[in-house]
């Protein structure tokens, strides 16, 4: 345990593995924010009328909010004028009609991330609409899905071959005046995907985005909506990585999952944006509205997140219970190291019979970094029989670094049943001292202790997901023996 | 007119009336605090600190301070005190103490000091000793409080001494007025290695709908133990606003049992710091609501040092459209390692027009601690209903027999016998057909 010290600073000095930049001539508008900007936006990316409409009123709106101060994070005021907000990868004429006519550049970013874009793609079974920027540049197994009546494309696609479906839920979960991130995304969001998995379909293959925050000072806006129809199911994924740079970068995505009756939805993250420097200099601001709504009966939304980059992370998947038994999760591993701080958790609101939600949130903090769950669950007048088990441990590695737990419970039903559990602690000598007696390096046991600790959150992921969070987790606290 | 410009409109009529009034450090204390009063005003509903609890009402109801000479039978008084022979015991009636009522020790180990006579004798030095830490800014309540305090109590044992007898405070309404309001301080100071036991009581006997708007200051030096039993038993109808501030010096121990059982509105804030090294606290409470009661805790305890404890254990009983707000955070300051600290928060819903709202946080940045809190809202069990009424209790009682059991567990923490029993039949009294029950658990 004395050796402490040296092997967090070990870890602190570690260099950000996806710290790479690729230059491509980027098709950027100006930094700031006016009406102008909005429908330079909405005519570049040929646009219907309505989402132009939708955007200005967000604008418009966002215009008369404030920044949030409630969160325990602290962060220079953000300039929105010193953003710009649209940038695309230099297009082609008429756009890439497969992989070869793909900037090789950008191919190669990818290949550094792993992403299965080639064969690989097919052989891990994983169909990707990959983000570069802002604009989605490849999209693969779309016959495959089509087949199915799937739909699976980016939001400026979905606008022009779907508007209708696009204007009926685009919205409905996440209104455009939510809160203030919402509100900004809402005016500018750039593109993201769409998911409509109609009745009675069950998706065959996860579904995958990885984003990528590329040109510097351009913010990323997507939006992701996903609508699974009665009795359809659809598994998600989203990673991320983002290269190494020194300015603050600002993500404020927003993401909208409706499920109708019967229908799942199983939405996994893992997100590994550049955390900043040791100094706390840098680092992505991660401000991201995520909701859920269980709009029929028996429906469910299950949300898993492994949360370890980002050099400020806002965010609060939430499930709104509407329909009678419907069922709500959050499996949650945070993880901030250096100076990171994460504030993060859900909401769950109960407002149909029988609905039933579970929340595990798993916090670790090392370093400097500031670790905090602020959760909601909200029992209405009418959701009787609503059940919520709630358990928020967090783990302490180090002297500088804090965990906090901010748990918000109101029930207006007396047949509601509701348990929220949380602890904090750091990792025992005694646990170490059993491990290392049994010949495991203080490395190992310390991985394995951590994995243990996360491991109800991990078997929520996608197999490949599984994998890659719990490498991830190993990486990032190595030397962290607490 | 609005509020703040009445309490400012009071106040520059009632000023020279005060206790201690020409000596200019109270003048001072005073003056400061209403025109900060003036200047921020109540707190707004937006305020995290106020998020549950709605002060509309108690704002437009626009109280005055109780004139003095409301009598009181004192037949009427037994029932809201401690058996003489048990404790020594000071009577304040509309905030005054009715020294007639009283029954306090002449010198020794436990000195009683009325507040009034503090103010006008004393010197500048027991300014500080009246105020509240910097810790956090003071809210509306205490500033009025410091603008209006009448009278009150500093009470202090010598440090060694052992104070056998507990000390019961007892507060009554008696201002036929409707609207009167009383603003009583108390300062509760034991020195090192003394002990004490402290009963404060609130209860109204006359018009109702009145103010009390307390503020409670304690000091535990070294090892010094204290054991404070709060019991507020206002009328249905009175606004009760209370703020309890702790400062714990090394290895003290402070035990707190509140029982919050009256009011139409009551709140109750504690601040607590774990100052010095191995310094305890329990904090305790139950509340038991029902109509259109409101009931707010909100505690902030502060680990400042190593090797502190602190452990809660908050329940809630609502009933009709009540409802009932618990608000708990425990901080963890960057040094205090060792720390260890427990929070327990229980709600039982008895209705389905009753709400509960509870926050029990942490904030931690220390990394050898030991912390957890955990929060539960829930309902009678239907299989201990079903037992009982198998058994031939009928559902009335049964459910009447499980309340009590759930609220019992706080009860039965309270050490000194006198003030146990003396709570419990507060609490039965609140409970429906309170003799049957009572032949049922005893």
């Amino acid at each position: 345990m004395a050796s402490q010290p040296h092997e967090v600073e070990d870890l602190i000095r570690r260099g950000y593995e996806h710290g790479f930049y690729t230059e491509i001539e980027s098709d950027t508008v100006p930094p700031g924010l006016d009406e102008d900007v909005i429908r330079l936006i909405s005519r570049k990316k040929a646009e219907p009328q309505f989402m132009l409409d939708w955007r200005l009123a967000a604008f418009r709106h966002w215009q008369t909010m404030e920044t949030p101060r409630w969160a325990h994070v602290h962060h220079a005021p953000i300039d929105y004028q010193a953003i710009s907000y649209y940038s695309s990868p230099k297009a082609k004429k008429d756009g890439p009609k497969s992989l070869d006519e793909v900037d090789p550049k950008l191919l190669e970013t990818y290949d550094k991330l792993g992403i299965p874009l080639h064969e690989r793609a097919i052989l891990a079974g994983v169909a990707v609409d990959a983000v570069f920027d802002s604009v989605s540049v490849a999209t693969t197994f779309k016959d495959r899905l089509a087949k199915e009546g799937i739909v699976f494309c980016s939001f400026s696609e979905a606008v022009r071959e779907h508007p209708g479906l696009v204007e009926q839920y685009l919205g409905s979960v996440v209104p455009p005046g939510d809160n203030f991130f919402a509100a900004l995304n809402s005016a500018v969001f750039s593109d993201g995907s769409f998911v409509y998995v109609p009745k009675g379909v069950r998706c065959p293959m996860e579904l995958s985005t990885y984003f990528r925050i590329n040109a510097a000072n351009t913010g990323q806006f997507e939006r992701t909506l996903i609508v699974a129809d009665e009795g359809a199911y659809v598994s998600y994924l989203e990673g991320c990585t983002a290269p190494m740079r020194d300015e603050n970068q600002l993500h404020a995505a927003v993401v909208e999952l409706v499920a109708q009756e019967g229908a799942q939805i199983k939405y996994s993250t893992v997100q590994n944006w550049y955390p900043g420097d040791e100094n706390g200099k840098g680092g992505i601001y991660n401000f991201v509205t995520k909701r859920g709504e269980c709009r029929g009966a028996r429906s469910k939304i299950s949300w898993t997140q492994v949360e370890t980059g980002s050099a400020i992370t806002w965010k609060y998947p939430s499930c709104v219970l509407r329909g009678d038994d419907s069922v709500g999760e959050f499996y949650s591993v945070a993880l901030s190291n250096l100076y990171q701080q994460a504030d993060t958790g859900t909401k769950m609101i109960h407002l149909g019979r029988n609905t039933r939600s579970t929340i595990v949130s798993k916090g670790i903090s090392a370093g400097h970094g500031q670790n905090a769950y602020r959760g909601l669950v909200q029992v209405g007048r009418d959701a009787d029989g609503a059940r919520n088990y709630t358990q928020c441990d967090s783990l302490l590695l180090g002297d500088k670094c804090g965990a906090h737990t901010f748990p918000y419970v109101e029930v207006r039903n007396p047949t509601a049943r509701v348990e929220h559990e949380a602890t904090t602690s750091k990792i025992s000598e005694d646990q170490l001292f059993y491990c290392t007696s049994r010949g495991l390096s203080p490395e190992d046991a310390i991985s394995m202790i951590v994995n243990g600790f996360c491991k109800e959150v991990f078997r929520e992921l996608p197999m490949e997901f599984a994998v890659e969070a719990q490498k991830l987790l190993s990486v990032s606290l190595e030397g962290a023996v607490g | 007119m609005s509020a703040v410009a009445h309490y400012v409109g009071e106040f520059a009529r009632r000023r020279d009336t005060l206790p201690g009034a020409g000596n200019a450090w109270v003048d001072a204390l005073r003056g400061d605090a209403i025109r900060a009063f003036e200047a921020d005003g109540f707190p707004s509903s937006r305020a995290e600190d106020w998020r549950y609890t709605r002060l509309g009402a108690l704002e437009r109801k626009g109280f005055r301070l109780a004139e003095p000479g409301a009598a009181v039978d004192p037949d009427a008084l037994d029932p809201l005190c401690l058996p003489l022979e048990a404790a020594w015991r000071a009577v304040f009636v509309d905030g005054r103490l009715a020294p007639a009522l009283s029954h306090l020790p002449s010198g020794g180990d436990l000195r009683v000091t009325p507040l009034a006579d503090a103010l006008a004798d004393g010197d500048a030095s027991l300014g500080t000793r009246l105020t509240p830490g910097e810790r956090r800014p003071p809210s509306a309540f205490t500033r009025l409080n410091t603008a209006f305090m009448g009278d009150g109590a500093v009470v202090r044992v010598e440090p060694g001494h052992t104070v056998e007898r507990p000390l019961h405070l007892l507060f009554v309404t008696a201002s036929a007025d409707a609207g009167a309001a009383s603003h009583p301080r108390l300062v509760v100071e034991v020195g090192a290695g003394a002990s004490l036991t402290v009963l404060e009581s609130y209860a109204g006997v006359g018009a109702g709908g009145y103010l009390t708007n307390a503020l409670t200051r304690i000091v535990l030096a070294d090892g010094a133990a204290l054991e404070h039993v709060k019991l507020q038993s206002e009328t249905d109808d009175a606004y009760h606003i209370a703020s309890v501030d702790v400062r714990q010096s090394a290895s003290s121990r402070y035990v707190h049992r509140v029982f919050q059982l009256g009011a139409r509105l009551g709140r109750t804030e504690y601040d607590v710091a774990l100052e010095g090294e191995g310094a305890q606290c329990t904090l305790d409470g139950l509340f038991l609501v029902a109509g259109r009661q409101h009931s707010d805790l909100r505690l902030r305890i502060e680990h400042e040092s190593p090797e502190c404890r602190s452990e809660q254990l908050f329940k809630g009983i609502l009933d009709g459209h009540s409802r009932g707000v618990f608000d708990g955070r425990v901080r963890v300051h960057p040094d205090a390692q060792k720390s260890d600290a427990r929070q327990t928060n229980h709600n039982l819903l008895l209705s389905r027009d009753a709400e509960v709202d509870t926050k029990p946080q942490l904030e931690i940045y220390a990394d050898d601690v030991k912390c957890s809190h955990g929060a539960t809202v829930g309902q009678l069990d239907d299989n201990m209903l079903f037992y009982l009424r198998a058994r031939g209790i009928d559902g009335d009682t049964a459910r009447a027999l499980l309340t009590y059991g759930f609220a019992r567990d706080v009860v039965d923490r309270i050490t000194d016998d006198a003030v146990r029993n003396w709570v419990a039949d507060a609490l039965f009294a609140r409970l429906p057909d309170a003799k049957h029950l009572r032949s049922l658990v005893e």
